[in-house]
């Protein structure tokens, strides 16, 4: 670099920790405010030997640490809570404990960057391309293995004679004076040359989006991820109303189904008659599924004693006089077709299951209202099975 | 370095010290005693409460003493002592968990075995939570930290005298054991004496959980003892406010990790939501407690967190005073909320009593006591350790 004849200040080597901190000292006591000291790592105590007040960077750490709890906080109330909201694992839309650790590492993100970032451009004035300092022997010494301490020529006690002999009396092993450098002007910052820059970075995205994008657009292989059959609501491209699901065509059956001719009738005026035997097997298969389907709200025995004790209506009793004279298509078209608050089970238990289930709701009643001949028949059977 | 050119004048606390410290001792012990007649059961939770932060300061201690061994800390060597001090309890803890001991059938629940046999999930855990495997395992654990305490201890203060700088490559050796041994018994206590009062209930970071407390309020002890001593002058008069800035970075940041570790335990609990498991906060959220549970995340986490977040309030020894304090409480108040809601599980139902205020002022008496005891007998300073003089030309 070549230099003016303008003084910048005058540097001082070190050859030892203890007397660089010293020689700070001593500076800040004979007055100087503008001097600075390079060391080849920091140094313990050279703040207060300095006279450095505290860094103000911790506030610039503060305020974008809490900014970043704040954002994230909000965002994440905004998107999961109002913008789509979404029920996940059975927590509320705004789960806060779930939502900690991301406010954590955002605020820990945020107080980083802002540090970081804050540091090297607020604080440390960085990009400085042409510090005089830059490429002195100075520099080169102060970065390997000696102490260096600069005062510089526009501090108002600053005097060369009078500095000199107050680095020599500290024991500085060289003086030297150093002069600002003369102006350079980098080609690289030239306007003409930027704005080429951005133009031919402009005209060579372009023209590699259009080449690859449009011109010469080849499907990327998927691994068969989209293919070209129609897909569950999805829209087609085939069908006039755009439907991808069909409804089957009208007046038809699929096959291996009988259909209900009573859906959607809340009172038909006649019912179906029980198809299915109450033999062993028939009752066996009812009672299985009564205990999964129907036990939940009616009660093991069917007694309306809903396990969901009050959560939901508990429905009545199916032990009444009047449960008791229904037919078996009556109670059938219950669970086919709902009733009351009872949706329709057609699509959870088959249809041989259905009237397996009313076989065992016959079984429930009779044994819940078993007489005296219920019970010596019981008995003779039973006690036959014994001397078998 | 290890000449004694520290200016290191040695001066015992004065006779009003120990005064005070033994007038709290009685006054606290004698009050106790009258707690345990009018209601046994009350006075032995109040007094497990007290016998848990004995261990949280003196084994911290001791982990404390250790840790600088092992990590060759050389900021905390001029206050190595003050922890060794306080870690003068623990030769005593074996004789203060007698009385725990007569009262085990009082505390935990899985102590009856008609309970036991009645109950499959303890009948499971019956290898583990047993009468007399409890008390063994504990009185061992006790021999362990004080034989562990002596080694370590008496070899430092051999080098007040010697200069032996042998000494402290032994003591190095000795702190790896202690360090791996203290992490396993001190899980061991967490569970035994505090996790076991809901034996149902289980959590594999509950050890933790007590460590980071146990740390935390060893280091809250040494440095009040360290702010309070300077004051008054019983130390080296070349210590600076730059020699508390670590002590305020290790309270700071045992604060954090100490709410680290709670989170974990609670949102992993949360998240799960499974009964076994969440039991145990149910029982912290119901009726009062829902209070307690809130003033505890304000009381541990936030206002200490703020208090030391800055800069300069680490080395500000008015602002560490405060804390200290403010922390030992803390951690007491999160005993006592560890322990206290335990108390349904014992057949009873909680409320607040005088008892709990009469054992920690006997604690505390206990405390004085054993550390006057001690500044009396030993140097304040390790005057003749080799890091000694390095730890004291500290600086930020």
């Amino acid at each position: 670099m070549d230099r003016t004849d303008k003084l910048f200040g005058i540097t001082a080597l070190f050859d030892n920790p203890d007397s660089i901190i010293n020689a700070a000292k001593k500076v800040v006591g004979e007055g100087y405010k503008k001097f600075d000291v390079n060391t080849p790592y920091p140094l313990h105590g050279m703040d207060s030997a300095m006279g450095l007040k505290n860094s103000k960077l911790g506030f610039v750490t503060l305020f974008f640490g809490f900014s970043g709890t704040a954002f994230i906080l909000l965002f994440m109330y905004w998107s999961m809570s109002i913008d789509y909201p979404m029920v996940i694992g059975g927590k509320p839309y705004f789960a806060l404990p779930a939502f900690i650790p991301i406010t954590f590492e955002f605020t820990v993100l945020l107080a980083a960057l802002s540090t970081v970032f804050g540091m090297i451009i607020a604080f440390f004035n960085l990009p400085f391309n042409d510090h005089p300092l830059h490429d002195t022997a100075y520099m080169k010494r102060v970065s390997v293995d000696r102490y260096g301490l600069v005062i510089l020529a526009d501090d108002l006690l600053f005097e060369e004679n009078k500095v000199r002999e107050l680095f020599l009396s500290l024991g500085a092993i060289e003086v030297e004076k150093i002069y600002y450098p003369e102006k350079v002007t980098y080609p690289v910052f030239d306007a003409k040359f930027i704005t080429f820059l951005i133009i031919v970075a402009a005209a060579v995205s372009a023209l590699t989006y259009f080449t690859l994008n449009k011109f010469m657009y080849m499907v990327p292989y998927n691994w068969m991820s989209e293919q070209d059959k129609v897909i569950p609501q999805e829209k087609s491209v085939f069908f006039a109303d755009k439907f991808g699901m069909r409804e089957p065509v009208e007046g038809t059956v699929a096959r291996g189904f009988i259909p209900y001719p009573y859906m959607g009738i809340a009172e038909p005026k006649e019912y179906l008659i029980n198809p299915v035997l109450p033999t062993r097997e028939s009752i066996a298969l009812g009672k299985r599924k009564f205990l999964t389907f129907c036990s939940p709200c009616h009660g093991n025995q069917a007694d309306g004693d809903s396990r969901l004790r009050g959560q939901f209506p508990s429905p009545p009793s199916l032990h009444t006089q009047r449960a008791i004279d229904f037919p078996d298509g009556r109670i059938y078209h219950v669970i086919t077709n709902g009733q009351n608050a009872m949706p329709s089970y057609a699509a959870q238990v088959t249809r041989e299951e259905r009237w397996s289930i009313v076989n065992y709701i016959r079984v429930l009643q009779r044994s819940k209202n078993a007489t005296d001949e219920d019970i010596k028949e019981i008995k003779k059977e039973s006690s036959s099975n014994v001397q078998k | 370095m290890s000449k004694n050119d520290s200016g290191y004048i040695k001066r015992p606390l004065p006779q009003k010290f120990l005064n005070l410290g033994l007038a709290l001792l009685a006054v606290g012990l004698a009050l106790g005693i009258i707690a345990y007649i009018v209601d046994p059961q009350r006075a032995s939770f109040s007094y497990l409460t007290s016998f848990m932060f004995l261990i949280s300061l003196g084994v911290g201690s001791l982990f404390l003493v250790s840790l600088e061994y092992l990590a060759g800390a050389v900021w905390s060597t001029p206050f190595r002592r003050i922890s060794e001090f306080f870690a003068g309890t623990i030769p005593y803890l074996i004789i203060i968990s007698i009385p725990l001991l007569f009262t085990m059938h009082d505390l935990f629940h899985w102590t009856h075995s008609a309970v036991v046999n009645s109950d499959a999930v303890l009948k499971g855990k019956e290898s583990y939570l047993n009468i007399p495997f409890f008390v063994v395992r504990n009185v061992i654990i006790f021999l362990i930290w004080t034989l562990f305490y002596y080694l370590i201890t008496i070899r430092s203060r051999k080098q007040d005298e010697t200069g032996d700088q042998a000494l402290t490559g032994t003591n190095i050796k000795l702190s790896t054991g202690f360090i791996f041994i203290f992490s396993i018994t001190i899980t061991i206590s967490g569970v035994d004496w505090m996790m076991s009062l809901e034996p149902h209930w289980y959590s594999t970071i509950f050890g933790v959980y007590y460590f980071s407390g146990t740390v935390w309020c060893a280091f809250a002890a040494l440095t009040l003892a360290v702010v309070l001593l300077r004051e008054k002058g019983y130390l080296v008069p070349g210590l600076k406010n730059d020699h508390y800035y670590s002590l305020g970075t290790m309270m700071f940041a045992f604060t954090a990790f100490w709410g680290y570790i709670a989170f974990s335990q609670y949102m992993l609990i949360w998240y799960a939501d499974l009964p076994e498991e969440t039991s145990w906060f149910f029982h912290r959220w119901e009726g009062g407690w829902m209070y307690a549970s809130i003033i505890l995340i304000i009381v541990h986490f936030i206002v200490p967190f703020f208090a030391l977040l800055s800069f300069p309030a680490k080395t500000n020894p008015k602002r560490l005073k405060f804390v200290a304090v403010w922390i030992l409480a803390a951690h007491f108040f999160d005993l006592y909320w560890l322990i206290m809601p335990g108390m349904e599980q014992a057949g009873r139902a909680y409320y607040f009593s005088w008892m709990d205020l009469v054992f920690p002022v006997a604690m505390v008496g206990f405390v004085m006591v054993i550390f006057r005891m001690m500044t009396n007998k030993y140097n304040l300073m390790p005057v003749k350790d080799p890091k000694l003089q390095r730890g004291l030309d500290y600086s930020l």
